[in-house]
């Protein structure tokens, strides 16, 4: 847990799911299970989001819903793919509409399986979102750094 | 709208969805506004068609029960029973009693958690989180029983073609409906809040009004029919053990997002009457008949009450370990006509409280 260093923000996404996951990533939300303990807050708006919680398989008409809210998220960002269908399309994986997956459309860092997936299993996969976030933030800074390194003796000579 | 825009403006188009913070499943609408009030609206769909239907040209016709299940989450276990109704129509065979009794304890169980799952959602809808939070805590107490007597608790996976596959023994059942108890005091204090907390009462009453007629005529179903005053239930065909319960239809007549909730408030009451007298008459034996072999050719179709009302299950055999056809109409695919209805006229800001007041169930609808 101490990889954690602030509050991550969680977007939930249903891209064609059967709903069974989704009402189970609300029910961490709420005081059984209470994902707010570890300091996350769900929020509509991608821009303001850290980790994108996805379940379902994804149909040909929300992929440019999905890829547009991954796309709005800041950097860096973690995205969970919630249950068996979010994987490889689980039940559904033959049917004419799905993707079978969500890494078909955007990269995926955690996955959780089950069908349908147990909250407990959904708030392992949020902490470890979490973590994955606390590492990409510092690998960022590091090569925010050493960008800042490879500039400056150029910017020196220039002089 | 500022007030230094002078020019009266013309109807503004605003979309809403199909990712919107009070929606858990994606819907959309194009809504067509007069200043505040909503004069039209268009809803889309298709964000969470799968195509599963066409589904069980490919499985094996006892293995789609898994599909049917998965229609949607909530009233997963009711999608798996009509599948094998319909499946067993056709086959003509008799479930045993012990199957039909505990179908009927799972559908009734499986119809609190969904009534309270939408409670929840709805208050979240108009910003009374707290409301949405108490809710779902007792909701859990249900969710701990379906997982104790069927083992799962969204998707219970105990729906079975000629019976159920879990057979909970009645000990478990009596010790279950003890559990559940307090969550019927919690209820009672919930409906409370509903009907007697101004700020809610401000919120739905008179808001997203729908005549009688014009339910009836839109092909209105389950809570938001009766709202409306008219008294359906299919419950009252008699399947599975329900004809020998005594019950009748919760309706209300005002017809606005008050009435949709008070309908809901009595059948989590009445749907508790029923689960108590379920367990109380359980009776003992089997809980399956083996089917083996192929189905004949033939079809079927099937009614149920689910908790967001009637939905319809057709099936078609062409004599193959392969249906030849399903279909599925879903309560939420016949409320949407009445809920555009209930929309217009109502201002943006009670689009939210009306779209949930039918509790739409999206990944059924588009299945
Ligand atoms: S993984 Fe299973 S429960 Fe979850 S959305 Fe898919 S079908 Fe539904």
């Amino acid at each position: 847990m101490s990889a954690i260093e602030k509050s991550p923000w969680l977007i939930h996404y249903d891209a064609s799911s059967c709903n069974g996951c989704d009402i189970e990533v609300l029910a961490c939300l709420t005081p059984m299970y209470d994902a707010e303990r570890f300091g996350c807050i769900v929020t509509g708006d991608p821009k303001q989001a850290d980790i994108f919680l996805i379940t379902g398989s994804v149909n040909n008409l929300n992929i440019p819903v999905v890829k547009n809210i991954y796309e709005q998220m800041p950097e860096p960002k973690a995205v969970v793919a919630i249950g068996a269908c979010a994987y490889s399309g689980g039940v559904f994986a033959e049917c004419y509409n799905v993707q079978g997956g969500v890494a078909k459309v955007i990269p995926v860092d955690v996955y959780v399986p089950g069908c349908a997936a147990k909250p407990e299993s959904i708030l392992d996969g949020v902490v470890r979102a979490a973590q994955i976030l606390a590492e990409k933030k510092k690998a960022m800074r590091k090569a925010r750094r050493a960008a800042r390194h490879a500039e400056s003796p150029a910017q020196e000579a220039a002089k | 709208m500022s007030s230094h825009d002078k020019a009266a403006p013309g109807p503004t188009v605003i979309p809403f969805g199909p990712q919107h913070p009070v929606l858990p499943e994606p819907l959309h609408f194009d809504l067509t506004l007069e200043d505040e009030k909503v004069v039209g609206a268009i809803p889309q769909i298709g964000y969470i068609h799968r195509g599963l239907e066409m589904l069980v040209e490919k499985r094996d016709y006892l293995d789609y029960v898994h599909v049917a299940e998965r229609i949607c989450g909530i009233c997963s276990f009711m999608h798996g029973m009509g599948y094998c109704e319909a499946v067993e129509t056709i086959l003509g065979v008799q479930v045993p009693d012990r199957a039909r009794w505990l179908r009927t304890f799972w559908s009734e169980l499986e119809r609190v958690h969904s009534h309270l799952l939408w409670l929840g959602l709805a208050a979240d809808a108009f910003g009374f989180e707290n409301l949405f939070h108490a809710s779902w805590r007792a909701r859990e107490t249900v969710i701990d029983v379906a997982e104790e007597t069927s083992g799962g608790r969204v998707i219970f996976g105990s729906a079975l073609v000629g019976g159920v596959s879990r057979d909970p023994d009645d000990e478990t059942l009596r010790r279950c409906m003890k559990a559940i108890e307090p969550v019927r005091a919690e209820i009672l204090r919930l409906a409370q809040v509903w009907i007697g907390e101004p700020t809610v009462r401000h919120r739905l009453s008179g808001v997203g009004h729908v005549s009688k007629e014009a339910a009836y005529a839109l092909g209105a179903v389950g809570p938001m029919l009766r709202a409306s005053g008219v008294d359906y239930d299919a419950r009252e065909r008699g399947y599975e053990a329900y004809g020998e319960i005594e019950f009748k239809a919760v309706v209300e007549t005002a017809g606005d997002c008050m009435a949709r909730v008070l309908v809901r408030l009595g059948e989590i009451e009445q749907s508790f009457r029923i689960l108590d007298e379920v367990v109380a008459k359980m009776p003992a034996g089997p809980v399956a008949v083996p089917i083996k072999g192929m189905p004949p050719v033939g079809e079927s179709w099937i009614r149920l009450e689910q908790p967001r009302g009637e939905v319809l299950y057709f099936v078609r055999s062409n004599g193959t370990r392969q249906l030849e056809r399903f279909r599925v109409r879903t309560p939420t695919f016949a409320n949407i006509p009445a809920m555009v209805e209930a929309i217009k006229g109502v201002s943006l800001a009670d689009v939210p409280t009306v779209i949930l007041t039918i509790d739409p169930c999206i990944s059924c609808t588009e299945r």
